[in-house]
């Protein structure tokens, strides 16, 4: 008689036949995908964004052994041990045994006076360490960060020094610092923003006369009043830059009024412009809550600022920036064309062999290397339609192209070319599940079947298409490899969007967050302060795409609702 | 007008039964000409080499109802199908013969197919309305005419839903989605969708086999009701049903059109040895 009860004694047997193995594999690949993609967040988060964090700065001694001392004052960025043997083979003459010696990365910074920002130092030989509460760390806007003591002030007003007391003479400096921000934020924006103008409009008019030259239908006195025209503006465009000019020379004055006297750790005075600094802040002096405050305020600084430095210092805001509008112009392009293609595919072809061989061609675009669509952009879009394109509409700019060179707009549309298979296959996926039952419906009423695709059978088929924007963002947010090849650069001296018209330059080259990656870790003249950097890029990287991503789920998940139909 | 609804002499003997054998055929039924919507002559209706019809010629009664029985498969849907050629979107689909609504044959070459869908309404099994709202479910097929006035609109979605039925249950709710009512709502909003654009024909193919008896019931009372202003023809599976809703029923068996009488006639004294066996259940 057979029992309802478990079969205890054939423990390794019933256990295989329940199923448990295949439970634990499942669920062990479950947690082993988890944890790498919170490992790789963790990571990047933990070796980018400590880099934001004021770490204390300290004075020590440092004398190797049968060398002479020297006074170090530094921050610590990371620590190892080493095998001796190493060392003594490096030429070190150790005093010790043990098999392994501490060792670790400092910033000494002062890089015009060192060279370099970073070097080595053997932990046992750091001889009287001190965190001294005046030592300043200053962010330059040149030669990287200054180490040292603040001696004196002096400005418009007179000299401040040590004598009437530390923290009047801090103040005074912090207060200068400022002074000399606000100028430069005018400066930025005279240099930028008017005399860019100025010099926009004055390119306009130049390719405007070049235009009238090339222009042989034109009658003499035509010619001449339109020259005149041209002229007169020009020379108005000139007045208005010499007072620009003008009020710029005297801002720069302004601004290079102020200076300080500082010391390194080793009592090397020197005189400073008070304008090359960025910011200064005494690290050890610091609360807890204050270092939170600076972080904030810094990480900010790097999301909305410009880069410095070979990209090593400053912000990666154009970065961002030409990575977000890149995306959403490819968007625009990929979409529409790509469930109109579904929709003939789908809809009105006849299917068959042909139709079957297009889809297979299709699929096949998705498998293709990125490179390869960089290599087909260039040498089509660009050096074919652009170069078209410059012959016939902006023949006065020749011979410096304006579409016959890489640009956003070419990056946009062959990131476009990429993503497409993507949409397509999805679109067409989605309008396969529409019922049938509801296109009849439709039909019955007396709609045309363009009618019915257009009114009933496209709007249920939206969630489809979003999802098929969804992966094409995916994929071409991350893509590095033809975009070199295509529009993007180290460095663009403005952002694709800016207030001259028409506004939206998509001639013009611009900056992408993977590129920069790769230019931060590979290009950099200057690897231990990139090196941080390339972390927080990457993870901002991350973030960006899965806000984008999130976005067209969230709008997905909208449309689902509202044509829900379908899980009926 | 006397029709004779079955040419015993095209049938093939293939498939199984000898219908010679089983009684002739009956014309019973005769109606003067204006009192006849639809016409079919000598229809052939093949899905690639099958013929899933054949030579079907009957007429369908104007304001009247007008009920297809048979078992599955026998062409009864295929036949409502054809009055407003759905079937043509089965690429596979060819017709030979003719139907005419009023007089024109709706297989001609340079038919509008959408006018003729306009004029010839259809109700599917399964309620299929649009993922829209209620209001914006019945508006649809006024809308693709190019009605957009806000005023007539209102007043075409408030007829249509007291015509199926439907204003009581829901017009404080016009602007929900239509998915969200029961499925005996959707179907009569279908209904409603479909006499918006006042068709002079309905064809309904089973249109109560997907709901609860209650449902059914209603559906069988609008029926009734709209029968005074639209010729219907409604494919059922339940000869009750037939029964009770239809002046007029037809049998068919194989493709083929076996017997149309008065419903009365038919289910009490049928003509025909295979119409009897299956009213009384012997198959099907």
């Amino acid at each position: 008689m057979t029992t309802l009860h478990k079969n205890e004694t054939d423990g390794l047997r019933a256990w295989f036949k329940r199923g448990e193995p295949m439970i634990w594999i499942n669920a062990s690949a479950v947690t082993v995908s988890t944890l790498a993609v919170i490992g790789l967040l963790v990571l990047l988060a933990v070796r980018g964004f400590s880099h934001f964090w004021p770490a204390d700065v300290f004075v020590a001694e440092y004398q190797l052994p049968g060398e002479g001392s020297a006074v170090l004052m530094a921050e610590r960025v990371e620590s190892e041990s080493v095998a001796i043997e190493q060392l003594r083979s490096a030429g070190f003459k150790l005093d010790t045994e043990d098999p392994f010696i501490e060792r670790e990365l400092v910033k000494i910074g002062n890089r015009d006076v060192y060279g370099s920002d970073f070097r080595w130092v053997l932990t046992r030989y750091l001889k009287e360490v001190d965190y001294p509460v005046d030592a300043v760390v200053m962010e330059r806007r040149e030669w990287g960060n200054f180490y040292g003591f603040l001696k004196a002030l002096n400005t418009g007003d007179g000299r401040t020094d040590l004598s009437q007391g530390d923290a009047e003479l801090w103040q005074a400096f912090q207060h200068s610092i400022e002074r000399a921000e606000t100028i430069h934020e005018d400066i930025e924006r005279i240099e930028k923003k008017d005399i860019g103008a100025i010099n926009y409009r004055l390119e306009k008019l130049r390719l405007k006369e070049r235009g009238l030259e090339l222009d042989t239908d034109l009658s003499d006195t035509v010619r001449q009043q339109r020259q005149m025209e041209i002229d007169a503006e020009i020379a108005e465009l000139d007045a208005k830059y010499e007072v620009l000019q003008r009020e710029l020379r005297e801002l720069y004055q302004q601004w290079n009024r102020d200076t300080f006297i500082a010391a390194t750790v080793a009592g090397d005075e020197r005189e400073l412009r008070v304008s090359t600094v960025v910011k200064a802040f005494r690290p050890n002096a610091m609360s807890g809550f204050d270092k939170v405050v600076f972080y904030v305020k810094k990480f900010g600084d790097f999301l909305t600022d410009e880069p410095r430095e070979a990209n090593t210092e400053g912000g990666i805001f154009p970065a961002i920036f030409g990575t977000v509008i890149m995306v959403l112009i490819m968007s625009v392009l990929v979409t529409p064309f790509g469930v109109v293609a579904a929709v003939y595919l789908r809809e009105y072809a006849k299917q068959g062999v042909m139709t079957r061989i297009v889809r297979i061609a299709v699929n096949n675009l998705a498998g293709v290397p990125s490179i390869v669509y960089g290599v087909f952009g260039l040498g089509f879009f660009i050096y074919f339609i652009g170069a078209e394109i410059d012959q016939a509409l902006f023949a006065e700019a020749l011979p410096s192209p304006t579409f016959g060179t890489p640009g956003l707009l070419w990056a946009s549309v062959t990131l476009a070319l990429l993503t497409l298979p993507v949409v397509i296959v999805a679109t067409e996926e989605g309008l396969s599940r529409i019922p049938r039952n509801l296109r009849e419906g439709s039909l019955a009423l007396g709609a045309t079947k363009a009618e019915t695709l257009w009114r009933v059978v496209l709007p249920m088929t939206s969630p489809a298409m979003m999802t098929g924007l969804i992966l094409a963002v995916a994929r071409a947010a991350g893509e590095v490899a033809p975009l070199m090849l295509v529009g993007v650069v180290k460095l663009a001296p403005s952002l694709p969007v800016d207030g001259n018209f028409p506004y939206f330059h998509l001639d013009q080259k611009f900056m992408h967050l993977g590129f920069h990656i790769y230019d931060v870790g590979f290009q950099s003249p200057n690897v231990e302060a990139a090196r941080p950097l390339v972390y927080a890029t990457a993870l901002l990287l991350v973030v960006i795409i899965a806000l984008l991503n999130l976005s067209a789920v969230a709008l997905r998940n909208h449309l689902r609702e509202k044509y829900k139909s379908l899980e009926m | 007008m006397t029709v004779n609804y079955m040419d015993t002499k095209k049938a093939p003997g293939s498939h199984g039964i000898n219908l010679e054998s089983l009684g002739r055929s009956r014309s019973d039924v005769a109606f003067e000409d204006e009192d006849i919507t639809l016409t079919v002559d000598n229809l052939d209706l093949f899905y690639g080499e099958k013929q899933a019809l054949y030579d079907v010629s009957m007429s369908i009664p104007r304001q009247k109802v007008t009920a297809f029985i048979g078992p599955s498969g026998c062409g009864k849907s295929t036949l409502l199908r054809c009055f407003n050629r759905m079937n043509d979107l089965v690429d596979t689909c060819r017709v030979e013969g003719k139907i005419s609504l009023d007089g024109d044959n709706i297989y001609e070459r340079g038919v509008d197919v959408a006018t003729l869908r306009r004029r010839v309404g259809m109700v599917f099994q399964k309620p299929n309305p649009f993922p829209k709202s209620i209001y914006e479910n019945v508006a649809y097929g006024l809308r693709i005419q190019g009605i957009n006035k806000k005023r007539v609109l209102d007043e075409v979605v408030e007829r249509s839903l007291r015509g199926a039925a439907l204003w009581d249950e829901v017009k404080d709710r016009l602007h929900d989605n239509a998915l969200g009512m029961s499925g005996g709502q959707q179907q009569r909003l279908v209904i409603a969708r479909t006499i918006a654009v006042e068709p002079e024909v309905l064809l309904l193919d089973e249109p109560a086999s997907a709901l609860d008896p209650i449902s059914t019931l209603k559906i069988e009372e609008l029926i009734y009701e709209l029968k005074d202003k639209y010729t219907i023809v409604i494919v059922t599976h339940n000869m009750q049903q037939a029964a009770r809703v239809s002046d007029y029923t037809a049998f068919m068996y194989m493709g083929k059109l076996i017997e149309f009488d008065n419903t009365d006639t038919l289910f009490t004294n049928p003509g025909n040895k295979q119409t009897e066996d299956y009213i009384t259940g012997r198959y099907g």
